[in-house]
């Protein structure tokens, strides 16, 4: 026992965890309060204080940062969305994630892989017909592809989907289409934003939202009050809880989306492989893991149990486009929380509670939205303008029917 | 995360054979601008016990309210098979079903 001890500590160096964070006390004010320690809350938090000079910000995650939607999300960043405003968005969100290893100084193995969504049916044709169209209108690089075309840029996709009756008819084919480590987006951000003052507070669960005469005040934490001149909320799939204790309703519902992994193996697949029909998305991991996800459940649920049903269903599916991964083991599957809006597009900016502001709605496709609606959030707390960008997502569009109805974009991942 | 919803009709289903209405709200012809903006689009959206609609479309093709525990989708029980449901007769209207 002894000699194992000893054996240990001669390994220390090798095995020393890396540590990303610097545990403190929360302070009793804060110029900027985010709630939620996930991609949106720290990017905000970070932007704040690298672009506006506002270091005074306090982060708080009830559980670790990254415990919930991203760090269960499937990693896929693109912008072949089919609304200009919602192209417009993850264009520059997509921009921003391209360099944002130099600019945290975090390596993000961030890999351009190309992606494919593709169609089995007219209709779904038609729809990648369209958005291809739309995409190139706005300097997107979204492509019409045929299926010899498909077959050629991955011949691992079976044309005849398991030869079931529902062929590959075509798609369309995003190159700029990528996947980038979701934990490493949220570590770089959280330890950037610390190394420029912010601090991040994990295992501090916000109890409640001080409201008075209409306007947000602070928290309450289980160690007390803590003041705020702003209160952002970024907590995803607890949306609505957490805008509950201020006194906000949203339009949002929570629903649970699943996904799985196989084992790793080597690299077979350099595409992301989508079927906006057979709703299913299929990348491999830097890691070599075939991951593997589908749509959201159509029920609301807080729940993050992962059913069987799914992993049957999925997993066939997923050797109808990709026969090779018959023979690939499943290692594990999990579950998690989304805040859907009734037009599938994000809501969030100012709210009737002066100084509560929301980042919401984000639904199945928030983690490619980080950098973008961080850089927008902070300016929107620094500046009290609403930036442009985010400027159609407003939390009160569905009071004068300004909806931006993007569920095609949302089907998959 | 799959459960069993007991059809007051059928028995008890897989809820793969509902569609989900959303939580029970009511509207009425004369309601106010607000009252129309909230009914249609706000939500609760609780994590604990919610009163909701789900349709048994493959079975006997009847809305019913049940009342299901979100955290655990422990279904607590059936609320009412009735049409109206509200004491003062007003309608409960469904989220787009079979979105």
């Amino acid at each position: 026992l002894a000699g194992a001890r000893a054996g240990r500590q001669g390994m220390s160096g090798l095995l020393r965890r890396r540590v990303y964070l610097r545990a403190s006390e929360p302070r009793s004010q804060y110029d900027v309060i985010v709630i939620g320690g996930g991609g949106h809350g720290l990017a905000t938090a970070y932007y704040l204080a690298q672009q506006h000079g506002i270091r005074s910000v306090g982060v708080f995650e009830k559980d670790y940062i990254g415990a919930g939607g991203t760090g269960r999300n499937t990693t896929v960043l693109r912008a072949n969305y089919k609304m200009p405003e919602s192209v417009e968005f993850f264009k520059a969100s997509f921009g921003l994630y391209s360099t944002l290893s130099q600019e945290l100084d975090y390596n993000l193995l961030f890999s351009r892989r190309g992606l494919f969504w593709l169609a089995h049916s007219e209709g779904a044709l038609r729809i990648q017909r369209e958005r291809a169209m739309l995409n190139q209108a706005l300097g997107v690089d979204t492509i019409f592809v045929n299926p010899a075309e498909v077959k050629d840029l991955c011949p691992q996709i079976d044309l005849s989907a398991g030869g079931k009756g529902h062929p590959i008819l075509g798609g369309s084919y995003h190159a700029p289409g990528s996947v980038i480590r979701h934990d490493a987006v949220v570590w770089g951000y959280a330890a950037a934003a610390q190394r420029l003052g912010v601090s991040v507070h994990e295992g501090a669960e916000v109890m409640g939202i001080r409201v008075e005469n209409g306007r947000c005040l602070g928290i309450e934490t289980a160690r007390g009050f803590v003041s705020a001149g702003t209160v952002v909320c970024a907590v995803a799939g607890y949306s609505s809880k957490v805008a509950a204790l201020a006194g906000v309703r949203l339009p949002i519902t929570t629903h649970p989306l699943q996904a799985f992994v196989t084992e790793p193996y080597k690299p077979i697949l350099d595409r992301i492989v989508s079927s906006v029909d057979l709703l299913i998305y299929i990348s491999q991991t830097s890691r070599g893991e075939l991951l593997v996800g589908a749509e959201i459940e159509r029920y609301s649920t807080y729940s993050t149990r992962s059913t069987f049903s799914f992993l049957a269903e999925c997993a066939s599916r997923c050797v109808d486009l990709l026969p090779f991964s018959a023979k690939l083991q499943i290692l594990r599957q999990w579950t998690g929380l989304c805040d859907m809006s009734p037009d599938y597009s994000p809501v969030i900016g100012l709210t009737e509670v002066e100084n509560f502001l929301v980042s919401s709605g984000w639904g199945t496709w928030g983690f490619k939205a980080i950098p973008a609606s961080g850089t927008a959030m902070a300016e929107l707390v620094a500046t009290g303008r609403v930036p442009r960008l985010i400027a159609p997502f407003r939390v009160d569009r569905f009071r004068d029917d300004r909806l931006i109805p993007d569920r095609s974009s949302a089907g998959t991942h | 995360m799959g459960f069993i919803l007991d059809c007051p009709s059928c028995g008890p289903r897989s809820y793969h054979e509902f569609w989900f209405g959303g939580e029970l709200r009511s509207w009425r012809p004369d309601f106010s601008a607000q009252e129309d903006y909230e009914t249609t689009w706000l939500r609760a959206n609780v994590a604990g016990p919610q009163v909701e609609r789900w349709y048994h479309f493959a079975g006997c093709s009847r809305w019913f309210t049940v009342e299901r525990d979100t955290r655990s989708n422990t279904v607590l029980g059936l609320v009412s098979l009735a049409r109206t449901d509200a004491p003062d007769g007003t309608a409960p209207v469904e989220d787009d079903a079979a979105r």
